[in-house]
């Protein structure tokens, strides 16, 4: 299905990121595993890949640092001679209610979810025109379209990142790059491990099919769009979230 | 000079499909060649790597005829 295609999945070592790089493997695609700081969990997952018979390589940079995003996309090139699929995933939170919520708690979470979304779309633009095609996926939030207390940050970077998908898309369409975002909903991972018992049960009376997501829910949803079975969909968010918001 | 306009004017030709008699270094690329903005974006790509330099873009923007682009280049070689 994605046999001798080559994709970068930034944040690929842990959650939905990790879920993603072993989908788009198994579907045939060598991947690059960037990662911010887990070096010993993105060495995990190249191995896992590597066991499903094609190539990948783990590769540490911030996404929102031009010079090192740029590195990466050559090294990309250089090992694997194209760059077919890029997974924005990379993404951070510093939850805090509005009025107590630090400028640095901002910036941090602008920085890294939205920012970075721009700098690694922006590295692999160029290779993607030569090629006449490419697609990317920006992993946005459902949050990005309902809002969230205590999440002034992650909401607006969410919700910026959706914006971008379009302008994108709309950009890029002659060139044959096709670009969409998947909003996943509440996905059992390291991010919502982190919540209390009673948050999870007031989130879960919130979905209509009234159970966590699973990383897999959204990684085969990635994999649709990076797929040729997804040829005419471009702009567009689709929310993995058990029905929550529609 | 004249080897630079014909690499710049085979790119065009390639790149815009237009007729070789249309690129002049007057024409300007979106008027005369009707190229659109990512097309100019591309072309500036084409000559970074066809002539193995970088143009910043704040330099790319005002490239707006094929006499800017084979100026600015042969500038850069001179």
């Amino acid at each position: 299905m994605l046999s001798g295609k080559t994709a970068i999945v930034t944040g690929g070592s842990r959650g939905i990121g990790r879920a993603i790089c072993l989908e788009l493997a198994a579907k045939g695609a060598n991947v690059v595993v960037n990662y911010a700081g887990s070096e010993a969990k993105a060495q995990g997952v190249v191995e896992e890949i590597e066991k499903l018979g094609v190539k990948a390589v783990k590769f540490q940079s911030d996404v929102a640092n031009e010079d090192q995003v740029k590195e990466m996309v050559k090294a990309t090139i250089d090992t694997f001679g194209s760059v077919d699929i890029l997974v924005n995933n990379a993404g951070i939170t510093r939850d805090n209610l509005l009025m107590r919520m630090k400028e640095s708690e901002f910036d941090q979470v602008i920085n890294t979810n939205l920012k970075g979304v721009f700098v690694c779309t922006k590295a692999v633009t160029r290779q993607m025109m030569k090629q006449r095609s490419g697609r990317i996926i920006n992993v946005a939030s459902i949050v990005g379209v309902s809002g969230n207390p205590g999440q002034a940050n992650y909401v607006a970077a969410k919700a910026g990142v959706i914006g971008l998908t379009k302008t994108t898309a709309k950009e890029l369409a002659t060139r044959n790059i096709l670009v969409n975002a998947v909003a996943p909903g509440f996905i059992s991972t390291d991010m919502t491990d982190e919540l209390t018992d009673e948050q999870k049960e007031g989130m879960l009376s919130l979905i209509p099919l009234a159970k966590l997501g699973q990383p897999e829910d959204v990684a085969k949803v990635v994999r649709f769009l990076a797929s040729d079975d997804a040829n005419y969909i471009t702009g567009q968010t689709i929310h993995i979230d058990g029905g929550m918001v529609m | 000079m004249a080897d630079v306009f014909d690499r710049v004017k085979e790119i065009i030709v390639d790149k815009l499909d237009v007729e070789e008699a249309k690129v002049t270094m007057e024409a300007s690329f979106k008027d005369d060649l009707e190229a659109d903005s990512l097309d100019v974006v591309e072309l500036v790509m084409e000559l970074e790597d066809e002539f193995d330099m970088e143009i910043a873009d704040e330099e790319a923007e005002k490239i707006n005829t094929v006499g800017d682009a084979v100026n600015y280049i042969n500038n850069l070689q001179g």
